[in-house]
């Protein structure tokens, strides 16, 4: 961790400046996540214990923390995989999250990228695109769906952005790992969430994969707002965004990643180690 | 840019067109051969094996609509027996009610067993069965209404897997009991048999023989092609998504109870059809079609043909069946453990079943691959 890292932008301040902003005013309209005194625990363990984090619309925010620190059960409350046990999660100031199950939180625009890169093995890259495309999601609907120009062109230019144009009529299953990452990238571009939650996206990627996935997200960053788990610290640091860290269920810390690097607490769980 | 998807894959042009061309051609020449020829011509089809061949396209038919749900979204119904027998229920009682005073007791309106049991009166659930636009709406109604309401609490609460196999084999194992049951109405242990016409066509004779054998073709034919534009759809590739990563797919927004709802109660009906046309080419429906073994022996046709395949299950059940026909003719006591050494023998060296493995040698028989649907 000791190369120089390219210096934050001066805009870097805000978030952490965000902080003392009360509760309610976080669930005005720049507020796109909303998550208060979240508690989840499993056979009296605690995954998260009062955790309290915000996310800006348009904010792209990297949530790192040891193994067991409550990250993915994090995104299992935001996409309604889980029940919090007490807590409070909004979406967009106004949408409680708590209230619905996984298929209606994914309709109103938040979309997921999981750890292990699950794509739909026996269907075609073009296919996984287009069953993640935005659209109507009933039975019906799908039964008489045809691709329009419009919808064909979105996906050709997802393919571009995912670099897997050639390999569009391959079966997912034969990607290499990488590519499968990518195309989970892709299906949530199709999806065009609001929010995206991306957990682990540079987990087995070779260097240079790992590179071309950050330069991906912040990409996707311009126009979606992106929450990042990861471990990987250099993917991170190529991230160059607000971090916040996690620890036993809760926000140990938060800022940018040198600010983080100097905090005892942190280093003491994390980096330190 | 040319951008069409390659949903073909999924499907076989040459499979499907072999399928359809061998239905209507046996659709065509069966009763031709039955009827057309003479006795002692060589050509002669006996009109027993019209009626046997008529069963092997029922079961045909039974085990596409387990395909649907096994083979294309991972919904492995050990109790679709129980959609066939309520099917041919409901025909049966329509065949019962065309009886009228020709019972043994002549009674004008109750069937036999109901006037050997003292009933004085129809039950309201016979009421409308001697109607047959009536009749044909419960073959598809009441097993649809079943699989809804069994369905809808299944797939809400996410049962999944082993688990859901276990409770329909509990639901065609219930129904089993109950219809065994004298006061049940439906016969009990007996069923309903002694049909004597249906739509005042005598039963016995060989033109209604043949002409079931083509409606049972036609309907096999009709359902094979439904079932294929519903596989070819965009529906079909939620269902395939559902089957290899359930909660993937509801995280793409998908209301998977939904879909699956949707494809088991049409599987429920086209079990209903193929048990209505059943049973009158047999001439009885009893409870032993409820039980738990002949849903599972549905499952081994459509394993022995191969899962996912649509042709594949029509393929496994005819051989299977004829196997059962020869074997339980010629040496009876050994058929049960072909079964169970031919289940066996499929998953461990056959796992994709007969069309599977003509796949798997495509690569070197270009005329297979298109057989089997040309997937690389």
């Amino acid at each position: 961790m000791s190369e120089a890292a390219p210096e934050m932008a001066p805009a870097e301040v805000e978030p952490s400046q965000l902080t003392e902003v009360p509760a309610a005013v976080r669930a005005a309209a720049d507020t796109i996540l909303y998550m208060d005194g979240v508690t989840v625990s499993f056979d009296g363990f605690k995954a998260l214990n009062g955790l309290s984090l915000y996310v800006l619309a348009g904010e792209l925010r990297a949530i790192i923390g040891p193994n067991g620190a409550g990250k993915t059960t994090m995104m299992d409350v935001i996409t309604g995989k889980t029940r919090p046990d007490s807590g409070q999660v909004f979406f967009q100031g106004e949408t409680d999250l708590t209230k619905l199950d996984e298929a209606a939180i994914a309709n109103l625009g938040i979309g997921r990228k999981f750890q292990k890169p699950t794509v739909f093995e026996s269907h075609s890259v073009l296919d996984n695109l287009e069953l993640a495309l935005k659209g109507n999601r009933g039975v019906l609907a799908s039964l008489l769906s045809r691709l329009a120009a419009d919808q064909e062109a979105r996906i050709d230019a997802v393919l571009e952005r995912i670099a897997l144009q050639d390999q569009r009529r391959q079966l997912a299953g034969s990607l290499s790992h990488g590519q499968k990452q990518w195309l989970e990238i892709g299906m949530l571009l199709m999806q065009d969430p609001d929010l995206l939650l991306v957990d682990e996206p540079a987990a087995g990627m070779t260097d240079a994969e790992t590179a071309k996935t950050a330069e991906m997200l912040q990409e996707i960053a311009r126009s979606h707002s992106v929450v990042v788990v990861e471990h990987d610290m250099e993917f991170i640091r190529a991230l160059d965004c607000h971090v916040t860290v996690l620890h036993e269920g809760s926000v140990l810390a938060e800022g940018s990643l040198e600010s983080l690097q100097d905090n005892r607490d942190v280093i003491e769980v994390y980096l330190g180690r | 840019m040319l951008l069409s998807n390659d949903h073909g894959r999924l499907l076989s042009p040459l499979g499907a067109k072999i399928t359809l061309g061998l239905l209507l051609a046996a659709g065509v020449l069966v009763p031709l051969l039955n009827l057309a020829v003479p006795q002692d011509s060589v050509f002669h089809v006996p009109t027993y094996l019209v009626s046997l061949l008529g069963k092997y396209l029922c079961f045909a038919l039974l085990a596409l609509s387990v395909d649907l749900i096994w083979g294309y979204c991972g919904i492995l119904s050990l109790g679709h027996g129980a959609f066939f027998a309520l099917g041919g229920y409901a025909m049966g009682m329509h065949l019962m009610r065309q009886i009228g005073d020709r019972g043994v007791y002549g009674h004008p309106v109750l069937p036999d067993f109901m006037v050997f049991l003292n009933w004085k009166e129809l039950p309201w659930y016979w009421y409308g069965f001697d109607s047959f636009p009536f009749a044909m709406l419960m073959v598809v109604l009441v097993p649809g209404l079943l699989a809804l309401v069994f369905g809808w609490l299944a797939f809400r609460s996410r049962v999944t897997g082993v688990y859901l196999s276990i409770i329909t084999q509990a639901m065609t194992f219930a129904l089993l009991l109950a219809f065994f049951r004298n006061d049940m109405g439906f016969g009990g242990n007996n069923g309903l048999t002694d049909f004597k016409d249906l739509l005042g066509f005598d039963l016995q004779s060989d033109g209604t023989r043949a002409a079931l054998f083509a409606t049972s073709a036609l309907a096999l034919a009709l359902a094979y092609l439904l079932c294929r534009w519903i596989v070819g759809s965009k529906l079909g590739r939620v269902l395939i998504a559902i089957r290899d990563a359930e909660s993937r797919t509801r995280f793409l927004g998908y209301r998977v109870e939904f879909y699956k709802l949707f494809v088991f109660v049409l599987s429920a009906m086209l079990a209903g059809i193929a048990g209505a046309l059943y049973v009158p080419q047999v001439g009885i429906i009893n409870p032993s079609e409820f039980s738990p073994a002949n849903s599972i022996e549905i499952v081994i046709w459509v394993a022995v043909g191969g899962r996912g395949y649509l042709h594949g299950a029509i393929l496994g059940a005819v051989l299977v069946n004829y196997a059962k026909t020869y074997l339980t003719g010629a040496a009876p006591e050994i058929w049960l453990f072909f079964l169970g050494g031919l289940f066996i023998a499929v998953t461990v060296f056959m796992p994709k079943g007969i069309i599977g493995s003509l796949e798997q040698v495509s690569a070197r028989v270009p005329l297979l691959a298109r057989v089997a649907g040309g997937r690389q």
